[in-house]
């Protein structure tokens, strides 16, 4: 679904000179249809840059990318705040042609099993910053394109509604038959969410560690393999800093 | 309540002060009238400020009007075409710096008297504040929201009428509103170089006549003009963009 292979990429030097400034080095990384995959590192480690390749957004200096077709979810929500949260979800639908009333009619049943019933008219400064996580999730989701592109997608919201978010999050991924790249900072996040965690070494960034998460879901936070995957991912992180 | 309140005290203290001055320093009503001075102008010669107000707010408001419309054109061009961006900006800003009161005569030797000359003269000043903002809303748009609209397959027109546009309609009403303060110099300059009514024609007949109560009573107008038509702007605002309101108040 998605290959990258041996891919660099290097930022400037910009106009004013100084040095340029390699993003990935030598990145290289498979991911399987229908599987998640999470990456964690340092922030500056390329993450975003990994993301935007996967997305078509920028391309590489050197190296393959091939990826089906991605939809990006940006870190903070970024809802329109002059359109409904219907139609905020809607927007790709509309993008593509769909007329406003059918559009609606879609995105309709997903308010319902996203818990957003009751909101359709609500204008995003209205909503909490957990449903305007699940709105801007829907409207990345309705894109309609094999692989979700996620980024820290729940950085900015508090400890307790992250917690929230992560296991929601769980349970509609593993509804949804889709290929997903999350990027996080939140180790447990990957552990939690990812069939895969990929940590990524400082700048220039590639690929220290591939751990690979087996065992059931639903995943508790207090589960001894968890727990155990965890430490080694952070053990990962700091032989690389 | 409060928001009606502490302008009007404003106002109050300001003339309080002003007629105590002109009360105790006995200066002459030729130099500086009295707010009651003024007043009773207002009253007096209500006939002759309605008559010669209405061509004035004609010219202002068309001259917005016009301003607005040319400015949302060439803030999407400029915005679109880094060509034009670079070809016209620069010609933009020079033709700010033309002083209105040399253009003004200009403009009534080339188009006559009447209505056009001080509407142009309106529009030119109005322009270039609305064209700033509104370009100054285009370019602030957030670069992640432009990329979530290229994974969406988003074309350029498609994430402008779509992400863009939406976004730069409250930089068009912020220009808008710093472009009314100056519309009614602009069409007191237009009507002060040629013309044979509005309160501009008005203010220079009763400066040749030393009329200095009727002369602020112009004045008075005039700015009573500008504060309300930036209240009917804001109201506006507030009616078509109520996301501004609310995303401002929710960040404070």
């Amino acid at each position: 679904m998605i290959e990258i292979e041996a891919v660099s990429r290097t930022f400037g030097p910009g106009r004013r000179g100084g040095e340029p400034v390699p993003a990935l080095r030598d990145m290289s990384l498979r991911v399987a249809a229908g599987e998640t995959v999470a990456v964690v590192g340092a922030s500056g480690c390329g993450k975003t840059t990994l993301l935007e390749l996967i997305c078509g957004l920028q391309e590489p200096d050197a190296g393959r990318v091939q990826s089906a077709p991605a939809a990006l979810m940006p870190q903070s929500d970024l809802l329109l705040p002059w359109l409904t949260a219907i139609d905020n979800a809607a927007l790709a639908l509309r993008v593509r042609g769909t007329g406003r009333e059918a559009a609606r009619a879609q995105v309709g049943p997903w308010f319902e099993r996203f818990g957003l019933a009751g909101f359709e008219q609500a204008r995003p400064y209205e909503l909490s910053g957990g449903m305007r996580q699940r709105v801007s999730f829907l409207r990345t989701l309705l894109a309609g394109k094999p692989v979700l592109a996620l980024d820290e997608p729940f950085a900015a919201l508090d400890a307790i509604t992250r917690a929230e978010m992560q296991g929601w999050l769980a349970r509609i991924l593993a509804q949804e038959q889709r290929t997903v790249v999350l990027v996080t900072h939140d180790v447990e996040e990957a552990v939690l969410l990812g069939d895969r965690v990929l940590v990524m070494s400082p700048r220039p960034g590639r690929v220290i560690a591939d751990l690979a998460i087996t065992g059931a879901r639903p995943r508790e936070r207090t589960d001894a393999a968890i727990v155990e995957l965890r430490a080694r991912a952070l053990e990962a992180l700091a032989v690389s800093a | 309540m409060r928001r009606l309140l502490l302008p009007l005290l404003g106002i109050v203290a300001l003339l309080g002060i002003w007629e105590l001055y002109v009360k105790a320093s006995g200066v002459s009503a030729l130099v500086l009238p009295s707010p009651l001075d003024v007043l009773r102008a207002l009253y007096n010669d209500r006939g002759t400020l309605w008559h010669n107000f209405k061509p004035t707010a004609a010219e202002t408001c068309l001259g917005i009007l016009l301003a607005a419309a040319f400015a949302a054109v060439a803030s999407v061009a400029l915005h679109f075409s880094t060509v034009v961006r670079e070809a016209l900006y620069p010609l933009l800003i020079a033709s700010q710096t033309v002083p209105v009161v040399f253009l003004a005569p200009l403009l009534v030797v080339w188009l006559n008297f009447g209505l056009l000359p001080k509407v142009i003269v309106v529009a030119l000043v109005c322009f270039f504040p609305i064209v700033v903002m509104t370009l100054s809303a285009l370019e602030t748009v957030d670069p992640e929201l432009i990329k979530l609209m290229r994974t969406f397959d988003a074309g350029r027109w498609q994430t402008f009428i779509r992400v863009e546009l939406p976004s730069a309609l409250p930089g068009l009403f912020a220009g808008a509103k710093v472009a009314v303060v100056f519309s009614v110099i602009g069409a007191v300059f237009g009507e002060q170089t040629g013309s044979n009514s509005g309160l501009g024609y008005l203010l220079n007949v009763t400066d040749a006549n030393l009329e200095s109560s009727e002369a602020f009573a112009s004045v008075f107008v005039l700015a009573a003009f500008a504060i309300l038509l930036f209240a009917m702007l804001t109201l506006a605002e507030r009616r078509t963009l109520p996301w501004v309101h609310r995303l401002k108040s929710s960040q404070a």
